[in-house]
This record gives structure tokens, sequence and C-alpha cells, in this order.
């Protein structure tokens, strides 16, 4: 009996430790990143490092701007969200309330497929097929552009938008839809300006949600915007993204030294803006179901 | 404009967006049979490379993605169902279990590449496990906790309150209440969330970058403590960093890596799929 209650006390602390483990990791990845990634900024001001114009770590002295880093993330990003939201959004509204059954389980399954092909693959399509196409398209010298970034993320985007969105779709009430109907509108009428409206919370959160997946995206973007650390002045030519210079510059950097420390400070910068997307996100989703 | 032929467009234009979006879907897939079935056979499956990669199999990249994937799940299952058993079943509706449910969608939602860091500064050397088999599970397990933790809560909050009360009722205490009459429920819904962990780690790269893989070793992994090579860090090199692979090596190497995912993700939809059939309640 004894032993009972002592081996369930020792169980529910260990049940109770576990749950405040997310909590846990989250801190421990940002303390890690300002552990090893902070002390760039006794060299480089926390102003220099975000705004200066040149990414060049390894010349001498090296010179540690992310700024073309920055906006190579902004227009890759850019050019994905211009792309995935109005499509992704159309293709929720469409899997939600249009579709009769059938089609809708067909184009479901389709999604989630897409949502689960790994990175790596698609950066290996985008590379091969899409590459080349931009570059016969438009004339380049290469196909590996901020456009064939955009292009390629924006597929990675869609599934995280599409799900998220058709959940918000889902959710508006019944007796919108009936009323709307019973005032004569029709089903376009009461899908666009009655349901799609409600949703809008949900749809947004849906976007944002969208956007942090293509800002932390890694293999994909690395393998397709041609990895070129300068700022771009057009969508079609090649740029470095955050992520991208972090994936491919971490092996070359010396343990303890500058540019090893400029790249985990590059993670902080990840961080703070997904936490923040994240969290907003999350708030529009928590608000909407009060 | 008439509504009727309003409407007439506009669900058209609602269906090739929806299109759009699958119709690529298909074709990568094919694609990547079409020309990638071509380089499957048993060497190419269970054969060291040779020659520079241009001849022989990826055998030692299909192992060690089956070692570190186990791993991860390892590590993550016992940590991530505990953690739902203790949001679903312990914590009330305060501040601590908002914290913890935030703390959840931010994990799901932290880059892949900063999991990699992550994984370097503690694991690989905070901990000196150096670039091995073991961080680089770890650094996938903590990556997939937020699927395996969200999964298992939907899994127990299914299991009726009925069961609780009624074992509660006889006597049981809250963690034999649990043990025996909601986990057995929510097993399924478990494993399934498992599973999809297991996909999800499969096909990760950027994580194993600076944790575990490499490019080539001339032998199997000894222990945890050794790197190994890995299907998708296999794939990035041969497609990006070396010239002169056969493209039907890399078609193939692809097909191995998404059939492995696919079917991953296939036995957690078929799971869930008997699964609720079977449903008593």
């Amino acid at each position: 009996m004894h032993f009972r209650k002592i081996k369930e006390f020792i169980i529910e602390r260990a049940i109770f430790l576990s749950g405040i483990m997310s909590i846990i990791f989250v801190a421990l990845i940002f303390t890690f990143l300002l552990k090893e990634g902070f002390s760039i900024f006794w060299h480089v001001p926390i102003s220099d490092f975000l705004l200066a114009k040149n990414w060049y770590p390894i010349s001498d002295p090296p010179q540690f701007g992310i700024l073309p880093l920055i906006i190579g993330s902004v227009l890759v990003t850019l050019g994905a969200a211009v792309i995935s939201v109005p499509i992704g959004i159309s293709s929720a509204i469409f899997i939600a309330e249009i579709a009769p059954r059938k089609i809708k389980d067909i184009m479901k399954t389709g999604i989630e497929l897409l949502a689960d092909i790994p990175s790596v693959i698609i950066g290996f399509i985008g590379m091969v097929t899409l590459g080349p196409l931009i570059k016969d398209l438009f004339g380049l010298s290469t196909g590996l552009t901020a456009l064939t970034g955009s292009i390629t993320l924006a597929f990675m985007a869609m599934p995280t938008i599409i799900s998220i969105a058709e959940d918000a779709i889902t959710a508006v009430p019944r007796q919108y839809r009936e009323a709307a109907i019973a005032m004569g509108a029709t089903k376009w009428q009461t899908t666009w300006r009655i349901v799609a409206y409600a949703a809008r919370p949900g749809m947004l959160a849906a976007i944002m949600l969208g956007i942090g997946r293509v800002i932390g995206e890694t293999m994909a973007v690395m393998m397709v915007t041609g990895n070129a650390a300068l700022i771009p002045h057009s969508i079609l030519q090649p740029v470095r993204t955050l992520t991208a210079t972090v994936a491919a510059e971490m092996g070359e950097s010396v343990q303890g030294g500058d540019h090893y420390a400029a790249l985990f400070a590059i993670g902080i910068v990840l961080f703070v803006i997904t936490f923040l997307i994240n969290g907003i996100a999350d708030l529009y989703l928590h608000r909407k179901r009060k | 404009m008439n509504v009727q032929t309003e409407q007439k467009i506009a669900f058209s234009i609602l269906f090739l967006c929806t299109a759009l979006v699958v119709i690529p879907v298909l074709i990568i897939i094919v694609t990547i049979f079409i020309k990638g079935v071509g380089a499957l056979n048993i060497s190419f499956l269970f054969e060291m490379p040779a020659k520079g990669m241009t001849a022989g199999g990826i055998f030692p990249a299909i192992l060690g993605t089956l070692y570190l994937v186990l791993g991860a799940v390892l590590f993550a299952v016992p940590l991530g169902v505990m953690s739902a058993i203790y949001l679903v079943e312990y914590s009330r509706d305060n501040f601590l279990s908002r914290i913890v449910k935030l703390a959840i969608v931010n994990l799901a939602g932290v880059p892949s590449v900063v999991y990699g860091l992550f994984g370097l500064g503690v694991f690989v050397l905070f901990f000196g496990f150096g670039a091995s088999i073991l961080s680089g599970s770890l650094t996938l397990g903590i990556m997939i906790l937020p699927v395996i933790i969200t999964a298992s809560r939907e899994a127990l909050e299914s299991v009726p309150q009925s069961f609780r009360i009624v074992s509660l009722s006889l006597g049981a205490s809250k963690w034999q209440t649990i043990r025996h009459s909601v986990l057995p429920h929510a097993l399924p819904g478990i494993l399934t969330g498992t599973i999809l962990g297991l996909g999800r780690a499969a096909g990760e790269t950027a994580p194993i970058l600076f944790t575990v893989a490499t490019f080539y070793l001339p032998r199997l992994p000894q222990s945890v403590f050794d790197q190994t090579m890995a299907l998708p860090y296999h794939l990035y090199v041969i497609s990006t960093q070396v010239p002169g692979i056969p493209e039907v090596t890399r078609y193939g190497t692809a097909l191995v890596l998404l059939l492995l995912v696919l079917l991953l993700n296939l036995t957690a939809i078929i799971l869930r799929y008997k699964f609720r059939r079977r449903k008593k309640w």
C-alpha cells in the first residue's frame, strides 16, 4: 500500500516534469543560441549587425552585416506569400464549402501529401525542373533566383494555410449560412460575404503560420535560390536567406570564432521572428474560440 | 452581371486554384517515380556506395536514417505522452497550462535549422556527445515532440469522461485510472502520432546537418557515438555538391526517401481510419 503511494508520487512528479518540458526546451533553445551567439555583439554592435550591407564573414577583416540576408529572406517570403495566400485561401474555401464529398477527399489527400514531402525533395525538384524553366523563360544566366525560391516555398506554405483556413471556415456556425440563404443570397454570396468574412481571424492566423513556415524553411530554399549574399535588385537575381546562410556556412566556421558566433546570432534573429509570428497567430486562434 | 453567372465564374476560379495546388503534387510524385524507379534494385538498396557515389548503393544512408528516427522516437514518445497526460489529466486551465501550450506551439514553429544550431550547442558541444547518432536523434526528438504531444492529447481527450469517473468511483487512484482505463483506449491515437513523428523525422535535413550527418563513411556506424550517413542529407549532397552523379541515382535516392516517408504517413492514416471505425463509444 505504502509502496504504491510512493510509486504514484514519483510517476506524477515525472508527468508534471514532462508537462513543463516544452517550456524548458523553448527556454533552452533561446539560452544556447544566446550563449553561443551573443559574443558577436561585443565586436559588432547590434544595429550594425542588422543593418550593415556587407556579409563577408571570411574576408580580412570580416564584415558581418546581415541586411542582404534579411532582404533575401523578406523578398523570397513576400514572393511566396503573394503566390500562396490567394491560392491557398481560395483552395480552403473551395474544399470547405463548395467541393462535393468525393472531390473534397481527393483534394485533401493531395494537400496532405504535399505537406508530407520532405523539403529536400521539394528543393531537388525545384532545382531540376523549375530552375531551368525560369532560366529559359526570362533568358537568365542562372535559373536559381529569388523567384524560383518564392514559387518553391509557396508550395510549402500552402498545406499550412489551407488546412488551418479550412478549419476556420468549417467552424463558422451553420446558422450564419442558413440565415443568408433564407434571405435570398446565392451560395456564392453566402460563402464570400458571410462565411469567409466570419472566418477572417482564423484565415489571418493561417496566413501568418504559412509565412512562419516559409521564413524558417531551410533546405529547399538553399537549393533553389542560388545563394548569393548580395542585396538583390530584382526578383530574378540569386539571393541568400538567413536560414540558408546558417546551413551552408556552419560547416566551414571555426567553433568559438566570430563567424561561428555570427551564425548563432542569425539563429537568434530567426528564433525571435518565428516566436513572434507563432505567438501572434496563436492569440488570433485562441481569441476566435472564445 | 447575373448572380448565377457570377457564382459559376467564382466557383470555377476556386476550383482552378485548388487544382493548381494538387496537380503539381501529383506531377512531383509521378516524376520522381518514373525517373527513379530504374535505380531501384537489390544492390542499390543493400550495398555500400562505390566509386565516389557514382556506383554501388545507398544502404548506409538508409540504415542511418532508420537509426536516427528510431532514436528520436525512443526519446520523444515517452516524454511526449507524459506531457500530454499532464495537459489532459492533471493540469487545470490556468496560467501555467496556457504557457505550456504556447511553448508547444512555438516548438512546432522553430525553424529546422535553429534546431540544428541548438543540437550543435547542447548535445554536440555542451554534453560532449560530438557529431553522433545520439546528438542527431535527440535533436530530431525535440523537433518532433510537438507532433507527438498534439496527437497524444487528441487521443486522450477522445476517451470519454465516464471511463474515468467509473474507475475513480470503484476506488482506483488517479494514476491507476489513467494507466488502466484511459491509456489503453488512447493507444491507437498515440501510435498514429508516433508514426507521423517518424515520417517527419525521416525527411528532415537541417537538424542533422551539424549534429550527425556525414557524406561518406567507409563502414557502418558501430555505436550511438558514431556519425552516420542519412538519406535526406545524402540527396542534398549528391544533388548540389557533387558533380557527375548519374541522374537516375539522384532520382532513385529521392524515390527511396519519398517512399519511406509516404509509407509511414500512409500507415498512420490507415491506423487512424481503422481506429475511428472500431470505436465502441
